[in-house]
């Protein structure tokens, strides 16, 4: 067994807090250090993708699972992000000032949905970022002047003072690199005040309210930040698509972010982190398991979206917490190895409570 | 008439006739709301599957329209009536965001299912009223949307029957408005629940089968869920009536945007609608409005 023993004060907000922990995160940091130098092209390519979506998931976290505010429709921010870069570096704005611009235009367009987002809440806020989202795609497709329609805009390859970085192995540390800012920031940002607010909003809205949290300020500045947080990754995704057309950002990218926020787990972003990796090497894994399937089987195409719908379904049901309870469960029997007591993390049995008028 | 007010003429029929089956999707889905406050993101999905075993019994078995639609009416009734007594009553007491992930889930699996069986091809088959018209005073009407407005009126009637008549209609009116109270009168709520998942899983077989004929029997017909909503919230959240309303409401907007605005204005009409309706007047047209309760 491991005990916490806290010698300073400080090591009460240590990120990484056990010598063990510091092994762990180190041997990942040089594995995805070094992972360009062996995989294949195609590989980093992938994994390139996958850590975009990381980031498009944590920015989700922040709203979802922090604030509590349910996003049906961050897809437009993807989408907000990536037609604002490509956009930008047409204008001939830099790599490296596009980016982050990107990520603001894409972060005020979340305050401008976000101010609704005061007025209403849970599956109403669900309704208004689903049509936000819609509307979004065909604005996109309407106005040809700026994002090609649905014709489609041809994006620049990404140069960093002047040395490209379009080729897959070094885009894959451009995104590496924004990935761990976004989660460094993310990190340390949960620990502040302001990401104390966002929790306390998310839990009851009155407590918070009580405590001296404004908590109008505090929903549209999480709709804002998770927006722009997104946005960043849009603008990386569209590097990665190479040609933008408004397809590219329909409701089922949104409901893809959500899926990962779920199966992850909320309110975590190892979460976030787990359940983007989880849920873009499904088609994968299904691709697999279609090879072993008989050929008539194999060739039907429902079967992705059957399974994505099956390993959602199976974790509201029987992991709530998600890839990230499953985790610290699995965290807590090691380190309580012969003492572990599966009632610790036992589900209290609820009774159906209305929401109706809340 | 003047050519300008016949085509108005024109459109609000074809606006109502439109709206009627969008009211009767959004129908469906208050349903389950009112009753188990899970906001069923599966409905388009029982839509898709009622239509493709339509479509499969009709052109495949060669049964005729009427045989084919009391037997989809009830076997997606069952199927629905199985989604809530094996899967869904288990999310009871949990947040309502674990209902939207659940029926989100589920639509992924019905739409999976139905492209496994039926082929992701578009299919179309003919109703009885299929290709025939009546002109009325210069306006148009196809057959089959006079049929659909007919039949989403008689829906709607019996459903306000029922609620207010019968003594099963009431005792799920008294399970949707206190589960607990109406448990401890003896009221058994949890096969009420699935009663009524059934009773709208009835709705979204009709309304599939009907707007199938209209438009094309095809999986992105769940898209319908999205227009229902619209109406859901323009009508009020939770009102049976006001998702009549709403439907049909939205249906007329709809075709009037397509002619009176600019192009493109048509396929968003509906969620400007729903942005607006929520920020401006979150309770809609005939929902009742609730204090907030902390």
């Amino acid at each position: 067994m491991r005990f916490d023993y806290h010698t300073r004060y400080r090591q009460g907000f240590a990120l990484l807090r056990h010598p063990s922990d510091w092994l762990a995160y180190g041997l990942l940091a040089v594995v995805l250090l070094a992972l360009p130098f062996f995989a294949s092209t195609y590989l980093i390519g992938e994994l390139g993708y996958v850590l975009i979506l990381c980031i498009a998931a944590m920015g989700l976290m922040a709203l979802t699972g922090f604030t509590g505010q349910v996003s049906l429709g961050h897809a437009s921010f993807v989408a907000i992000g990536a037609y604002a870069h490509a956009w930008l570096l047409a204008q001939g704005v830099p790599f490296v000032l596009a980016l982050p611009l990107a990520g603001v235009i894409s972060a005020e367009a979340g305050l401008v949905v976000g101010i609704p987002a005061i007025r209403v809440s849970g599956l109403y806020l669900a309704m208004v970022t689903l049509a936000f989202s819609i509307v979004v795609e065909q604005v996109i497709g309407m106005w040809r002047g700026v994002t090609g329609g649905f014709m489609g805009m041809l994006v620049e390859t990404p140069r960093i003072f002047g040395v490209s970085v379009g080729a897959p192995k070094y885009f894959y540390y451009v995104c590496l690199f924004v990935a761990v800012l976004v989660l460094l920031a993310l990190a340390n940002l949960m620990r502040s005040g302001i990401g104390r607010a966002f929790t306390g909003v998310r839990d009851s809205e009155a407590a918070a309210y009580a405590l001296g949290i404004e908590v109008k300020r505090v929903k549209v500045g999480a709709f804002g930040l998770s927006a722009g947080i997104t946005g960043l990754a849009g603008a990386l995704m569209a590097h990665h698509i190479g040609y933008l057309t408004p397809d590219a950002f329909t409701l089922l990218l949104s409901l893809d972010l959500v899926l990962m926020v779920v199966i992850g787990g909320m309110g975590s972003l190892r979460g976030a982190i787990l359940g983007a990796v989880l849920i873009s090497f499904l088609p994968k894994g299904v691709a697999l398991l279609k090879s072993a399937l008989p050929d008539a089987m194999a060739r039907q195409s429902g079967l992705e979206i059957f399974v994505a719908g099956l390993v959602l379904a199976l974790f509201v049901l029987f992991e709530p917490m998600g890839l990230n309870g499953r985790w610290l469960k699995l965290r807590a029997l090691f380190e309580s190895f012969p003492l572990y007591r599966r009632d610790t993390f036992r589900r209290q049995k609820t009774y159906m409570k209305s929401e109706r008028s809340r | 008439m003047s050519s300008a007010l016949e085509l108005f003429a024109q459109l609000t029929v074809n606006g109502i006739a439109v709206g009627a089956i969008y009211a009767l999707v959004a129908l469906g889905i208050v349903l389950i709301h009112k009753a188990t406050e899970v906001l069923n993101f599966a409905h388009g999905d029982l839509l898709v599957l009622s239509a493709f075993s339509a479509w499969a019994l009709i052109e495949g078995a060669g049964l005729p329209f009427w045989l084919v639609l009391p037997i989809v009416a009830l076997g997606i009734g069952v199927v629905s009536y199985g989604i809530d007594a094996v899967i869904v009553r288990r999310i009871a007491g949990q947040p309502q965001f674990a209902g939207v992930m659940l029926t989100i889930a589920l639509a992924f699996m019905l739409r999976g299912l139905v492209m496994m069986g039926f082929g992701t091809d578009s299919q179309s088959y003919d109703t009885p009223w299929s290709g025939q018209s009546t002109t009325v005073l210069g306006v148009t009407i196809a057959d089959l949307s006079l049929v659909i407005m007919g039949v989403v009126f008689v829906i709607a009637a019996l459903l306000w029957v029922f609620f207010r008549k019968t003594r099963l209609g009431v005792a799920m009116q008294a399970a949707s408005q206190n589960q607990l109270a109406a448990h401890l009168n003896g009221v058994r709520v949890k096969r009420l629940n699935s009663l009524v998942w059934a009773l709208a899983g009835v709705t979204a077989a009709i309304a599939g089968m009907f707007l199938a004929p209209v438009t094309l029997v095809d999986t992105a017909l769940w898209l319908i869920t999205l227009k229902a909503l619209a109406a859901i919230v323009l009508g009020g959240f939770g009102s049976l009536p006001g998702a009549v309303l709403g439907g049909v409401l939205i249906g007329l907007i709809e075709q009037y945007a397509g002619v009176y605005l600019p192009d493109g204005f048509k396929d968003i009409a509906a969620y400007l609608v729903l942005i607006a309706v929520l920020i401006l007047k979150p309770n809609g047209l005939l929902g009742d409005a609730h204090g907030r309760r902390v």
